[in-house]
């Protein structure tokens, strides 16, 4: 099937002027936004203050673009050790929303949101959709989860902003998502790509179409060129990649144009660099390394120098669609061991915590992550010790459903418990490999 | 009068079953009965033998996870309604059966079957059931029967 | 102070005088007929009822107008209704049917506007100010009630967690660190979210929750005690359902006798559900209502299917709107058991009046040959409560009580289904 473009110059939204602001504006605007929010963090927020004291390094120091890089880093363990408030930095009377996600140890990370915050959200969401081909007349049909994860109500604030029509179907009940796609005459979809491929499934097996579908909106999870190649072709829709994360804001950072040759940052409100993940150096364009974001114009929550754990690189290179705000290259794996299943952020650590809250002792375990018909199974076997082998299957039983419950309560999501004999999980030299990933991307 | 028991944890994979039989085997110990209870994701093999320590040990050595368990025995009429009848007599001393299964070798054909039991405080169950009349059998005894 | 709470009052229309929201109805009634006759299905039943637009000349003549009932939306899937342009809908709702296909519902943007201010309403009255955070646990998506919640909130200016439905730890969880002021779900999943406060050993003076707003489901007077036992705070409730506009509908001001119908925008009218007549205020019968103001997609008449009663008497909180008595439940939810009605509300009333007896329930229908026979599972409200005499005495009170001789079984504690959203209060087994 041929995909047909339908570009800029029929859509061109007044909320994305600043994607084409000649650099040199764009750069005193970051300036000007990256002293604010520097000065904010510092005056408000213990940590950052702090952290800025130690290094003798004060907001009246920054003065070209180039200084952030003398500001200290912040990462994710310390949005963990400051819940659930301690990095906020408006008053909580003039918070409007909170968000969580979750974090290492079975306590969400927490991110708030002022009036101001969710205008600054909404507004790059229409740039996203915009960038996309999305407009006023659309019907989208948003699969994300509603709730605290950011990506069901993002994108639904955006979308409605933009002025289209609405469905907000959440995740789940596919052939009700099928349904509405041919009933409402659906134009884009938002939801996890594996999830797209597990409707495109559905689909050939019930052979239905799949309507006006013209645009999918796809993020939360890595996928890769091939699985892109797969949904276009399956489908004739255009397959963009977004990019966000809720410690910055949620979806919305970063949006593939129709070149989808790499996602622009929105970089007016997220100031990127790349860093060395090991000496924490900022390399220069083109090179691959961690992407590093500070928020610009963030009240609530100002972020500096967050360390994303994403590897990817960034490319000035004026792009085709006429944006001038960076592009980073789409985003293949991550720099620690984190995992993402079903649009959920999983570290191995947190399936340890609730198997040591089970058993109070920590069995060999093995985390496997497959893929059957675009829906991510997640199954972590555990050897049998003897402590907790019991002559009764009921026990076992108990057991292994005791083990179910404690992972999905750290997790929030379905696990499988296999119970398997010992010294059967695979050993090496040093870290034991904890997570096995069958699924082919 | 209990006899003891091992259990051991098996994954429900083709072979596995093989891998205790063969440690047994190679150790010379005899395998007096054998009952395997399974759910869909694993099985817990049951096994009388004489020398339950050896056994034991050398399964572990092996790395199988082994449990030690104290059973009881009992001669059924080897009839239709034989079976019947000894629940009674657990029924009558209010005694709750965990789970039971049949002995291989039994004393006679036509007139007992043994069957092994397993209850949740096994010395009580012994006293109540010697109080109901029913005679248990002892490990020396299976193992004389046997022939081990 | 007579109220347990602030009398703040959202929005000045709540307090109009009678008069002047009849003639304000009026004019918005014969704006809303007129938008109507441009739905094939009104015309087509205005048609068959012999009357047209210009026929509403008083408030009076809406009785010559013909219902809506949920199958004409049903029928008309998915959204044949519909009185604008699909390009001005902004949003989609549904609601998720028992059987077959769920029935959609659509707004404009000034629908949205207007609901969110309906909403707004009920949540002052209950105390909700701006600067209050609120944990809002009801789900989200295609159901009315969370994104409902959800924007009435934001016009108040407080701050949501949009909690979502599931997983009651980490929910519980969020209410410890969060210090949310306000919690909003279904009263059957309060409980089950003080069963799992309790369980952890948290009392309700160690979370900052000071109101409850409740719905989407009927509960007696007697679960309102038992919520703000539990979770230490007032408990306010709230109507509405998806194909009037959502929750917002009608909703409890501080003197909590009564839920005010939002009635510049809803008219009201309560039926005999046999003859179609209409009764006086006081009397029980299923609500039916007319959207004044909704833009994408007007309802004329449309019957609930709830049964309940407006109050008469004007309110001791000034508001002018009328108010609905406690609402007796869904007609769908009413057994007939041996001749006579039975609404899981008056099992509730009697359990939940009885201290040893535990707040979650279920009632199960089954046919024995050609005798219909109801049992109550209940729970005992703690491990020491003898059962035995407990259920005896339960026998007695449902029997006086309903009427009706019930069998009841009071099982173990935990063992009746707990709710996540909206209890299954009734299982009818009779095929």
């Amino acid at each position: 099937m041929t995909t047909q473009w339908n570009d800029a110059p029929g859509g061109f939204h007044p909320a994305s002027a600043p994607d084409f602001l000649p650099r040199a504006q764009l750069q005193a605007l970051q300036l000007g936004r990256l002293q604010a929010t520097v000065r904010r963090a510092f005056e408000r927020v213990k940590l950052y203050r702090e952290r800025m004291e130690a290094r003798n390094v004060l907001p009246e120091d920054l003065r070209t673009l180039a200084d952030l890089g003398r500001l200290p880093f912040t990462v994710k363990t310390d949005l963990r050790d400051t819940y659930p408030f301690g990095l906020f930095a408006s008053p909580m009377e003039e918070v409007v929303r909170l968000h969580a996600s979750s974090g290492t140890t079975g306590k969400p990370i927490v991110v708030a949101y002022t009036d101001a915050d969710l205008q600054v959200w909404t507004s790059v969401m229409i740039r996203s959709f915009a960038a996309c081909g999305l407009h006023r007349g659309d019907v989208v049909q948003n699969a994300y989860g509603y709730g605290l994860f950011t990506g069901g109500l993002g994108a639904h604030y955006g979308a409605e902003a933009l002025g289209a029509t609405v469905i907000p179907i959440s995740g789940g009940n596919t052939d009700r998502q099928l349904m509405v796609l041919q009933d409402f005459g659906v134009t884009a979809i938002c939801c996890t790509p594996s999830y797209f491929v597990h409707l495109v499934e559905r689909a050939k097996e019930a052979k239905i179409g799949f309507g006006k579908l013209k645009v999918g909106i796809f993020g939360a999870e890595p996928w890769s060129e091939s699985m892109r190649h797969h949904i276009q072709a399956e489908t004739g829709i255009r397959a963009h990649d977004i990019y966000g994360l809720s410690e910055i804001i949620g979806p919305g950072v970063g949006i593939e144009c129709f070149r989808q040759d790499g996602l622009h940052l929105f970089e007016d409100h997220f100031y990127p660099e790349i860093i060395d993940p090991q000496t924490g150096q900022v390399l220069p364009d083109g090179a691959e390394g961690e992407l590093v974001l500070t928020t610009l114009s963030k009240q609530a929550m100002p972020m500096l120098r967050y360390r994303t754990r994403d590897i990817t690189s960034l490319h000035p290179e004026p792009c085709a669609c006429g944006r001038t705000v960076r592009r980073i290259r789409r985003i293949g794996r991550r720099s620690d061991d984190m995992f993402i299943i079903r649009g959920v952020n999983v570290f191995p650590s947190q399936v340890e915590s609730a198997l040591l809250a089970v058993e109070g002792t920590l069995p060999h375990y093995q985390i496997v992550l497959t893929r059957e018909k675009g829906l991510d199974e997640m199954e972590v076997q555990v050897e049998v010790t003897p402590e907790f082998f019991s002559d009764q299957i009921r026990a076992l039983e108990a057991l292994q459903k005791r083990l179910e419950g404690a992972i999905e309560h750290t997790l929030g999501i379905r696990v499988k418990v296999h119970l398997v004999e010992p010294r059967t999980l695979a050993r090496s030299e040093g870290k034991a490999k904890r997570v096995l990933d069958k699924r082919s991307i | 009068m209990k006899i003891r028991q091992l259990s051991l944890f098996l994954e429900n994979r083709p072979g596995q079953l093989r891998i205790p039989c063969k440690v047994l085997g190679d150790a010379g110990i005899d395998i007096l009965t054998m009952s395997l209870a399974d759910t869909q994701q694993f099985g817990i093999l049951r096994l009388i033998v004489k020398d339950s320590e050896r056994a034991k040990k050398a399964l572990e050595a092996a790395g199988c996870v082994v449990n030690a368990t104290d059973v009881l025995a009992l001669d059924v009429p080897d009839r239709p309604g034989g079976l019947a009848s000894t629940l009674e007599a657990f029924e009558k001393a209010g005694l709750g059966i965990e789970y039971m299964y049949a002995f291989a070798a039994s004393r006679e054909r036509g007139k007992f079957a043994t069957l092994v039991f397993r209850l949740e405080d096994p010395d009580r169950a012994a006293r109540l059931l010697g109080e109901h009349g029913v005679k248990l059998v002892s490990s020396k005894e299976l193992f004389e029967r046997a022939g081990v | 102070m007579p109220f347990p709470v602030e009398n703040a009052v959202f929005d000045p229309a709540e307090t109009l005088p009678r008069a002047d929201l009849a003639a304000l109805q009026l004019s918005r009634l014969r704006e809303t007929v007129a938008r109507c006759a441009g739905v094939p299905f009104y015309r087509e039943a205005f048609a068959a009822a012999g009357v047209s637009p210009d026929d509403v000349r008083s408030l009076d003549d809406l009785r010559r107008l013909p219902f809506t009932v949920k199958d004409d939306l049903r029928r008309h899937y998915p959204l044949g209704l519909l009185a604008v342009p699909r390009a001005q809908v902004a949003r989609v709702h549904g609601s998720s049917g028992t059987t077959g296909r769920p029935t959609f519902v659509a707004y404009t943007r000034r629908d949205l506007e207007t609901w969110s201010g309906l909403v707004a309403r009920f949540l002052v009255a209950g105390g909700v100010r701006a600067g209050h955070t609120v944990h809002v646990a009801f789900g989200y998506g295609l159901f009315t009630g969370g994104f409902g919640l959800h924007q009435g909130i934001e016009r108040v200016g407080a701050a949501v967690v949009p909690a979502a439905g599931g997983n009651t730890p980490r929910q519980v969880m969020l209410i410890r660190d969060l210090d949310p002021d306000v919690l909003v779900c279904t009263p059957s999943y309060a409980l089950h979210i003080a069963e799992v406060m309790a369980a952890e050993g948290v009392k309700p003076g160690d979370v900052a929750l000071r109101y409850g707003h409740f719905g989407a489901e009927p509960w007696t007077e007697e679960m309102r005690a038992e919520l703000e036992r539990a979770l230490g705070l007032l408990a306010f409730n709230n109507y509405g359902l998806s194909e009037v506009i959502g929750p917002g509908v009608a909703g409890e001001c501080p003197a909590r006798l009564g839920m005010h119908v939002q009635e510049d925008h809803f008219l009201v009218e309560v039926i005999d559900p046999d003859s179609l007549e209409p009764l006086p205020d006081g009397s029980e019968g299923e609500l039916v209502f007319t959207t004044l103001t909704k833009e994408a997609l007007p309802m004329l008449r449309y019957r609930t299917g709830d049964i309940g009663s407006l109050i008469p008497e004007p309110c001791a909180c000034g508001r002018t709107f009328r108010r609905l008595a406690h609402l007796r439940g869904r007609r769908d939810d009413m057994i007939i058991v041996r001749g006579v009605n039975l609404y899981p509300s008056n099992v509730e009333h009697v359990l939940l009046g009885i201290p040893e007896v535990g707040p979650h329930y279920q009632i199960i229908v089954d046919r024995l040959g050609l005798m219909d026979e109801v049992t109550v599972l209940c729970e005992p409200a703690s491990g020491d409560v003898e059962r035995v005499a407990l259920q005896e005495r339960l026998k007695d009170e449902l029997r006086e009580q309903t009427g009706i001789r019930l069998k009841v079984e009071v099982r173990d504690i935990g063992s009746v289904p707990r709710s996540e959203g909206k209890a299954v209060r009734v299982v009818d087994r009779r095929g």
